[in-house]
């Protein structure tokens, strides 16, 4: 058996200095369907990271009006587990280094 | 089924017999879809000795188990990144088995509290999220199977073959509406 391997991977920033890629941020996404509620939407963002109405709103408005909607960020890790539980609760997320 | 209402702890619905066996049925459905999906499951002993389990590392063929079990990175479909593909591979593995065991089990969760032949159901509020989250599920793959759209209308051409179906849809979407809003309030 083998558990996936990160792939260490480097890169050359503009300033000429490597930047290891395991320091840089990941997000993760939310992407618009015509399925989920908006309301439901909310919940799952309001229940999953704890934020406040306002900003959980705010942020399904987002995905609702612009397709997509960087939802949390962090350490690859955290980012792949809010994917995970945004995948339990049925919505439609991906992660990506932040550019 | 009247809409949903929240006293104290606990949620409160009603369904009559037609509701229920139309609710148990699709949960049912797509509870038999996610087994099927985990026995795909690569069996090894090394994984029954050290508990760490994979899961298949490509996404599943069928449309409906793909929106419910979605890749970790969005890929381009006409020439995906071989990197992202890859990694999206790995992380399906690695993460599919925990997925499937909670779909499976908000699903058990509805099986478990709706009555076969309707009436009364009363949830605490963890067994309410569980079903709001299986509810979903099952829209989702509605969704999926009916082709649903953002500007879906209430009713299609009756020749259209998925028009009895949508019904079932919308009431669906009002179930998980309400359910919503009692869990909330």
């Amino acid at each position: 058996m083998t558990t996936p391997v990160e792939h260490e991977r480097t890169q050359v920033d503009p300033a000429g200095e490597e930047v290891r890629t395991e320091d840089r941020p990941w997000q993760t996404l939310v992407w618009n369907d015509p399925v989920n509620l908006m309301s439901y939407v909310t919940y799952v963002f309001q229940k999953l990271f704890g934020y406040s109405r306002d900003h959980a709103t705010k942020l399904m408005l987002d995905v609702h009006h612009k397709g997509r909607a960087i939802v949390s960020s962090g350490t690859k890790d955290k980012v792949e587990a809010d994917v995970a539980k945004l995948h339990a609760a049925g919505l439609w997320a991906t992660m990506q280094r932040s550019s | 089924m009247k809409k949903w209402t929240r006293t104290g702890d606990q949620v409160l619905g009603r369904f009559d017999r037609q509701e229920a066996a139309v609710v148990r049925g699709l949960v049912s459905q797509i509870q038999d879809m996610l087994l099927a999906r985990a026995e795909e499951a690569p069996q090894d002993e090394l994984a029954e000795l050290t508990g760490i389990r994979t899961g298949p590392s490509t996404p599943p063929d069928d449309p409906i188990l793909g929106r419910l079990l979605p890749d970790f990175h969005r890929l381009d479909p006409d020439s995906p990144d071989p990197a992202e593909v890859d990694s999206a591979n790995a992380l399906r593995s690695l993460h599919e088995p925990e997925l499937l065991d909670l779909k499976t089990g908000v699903a058990a969760v509805v099986l478990q509290t709706c009555p076969p032949d309707g009436g009364e159901v009363r949830l605490a509020l963890e067994q309410a999220e569980a079903w709001l989250s299986a509810l979903n599920d099952v829209r989702l793959a509605l969704g999926t199977a009916l082709d649903v759209q953002e500007d879906m209308p209430d009713e299609l051409p009756p020749d259209d073959p998925r028009s009895p179906h949508l019904g079932v849809y919308h009431w669906l979407t009002w179930v998980q509406e309400t359910l919503v809003e009692a869990v909330l309030d």
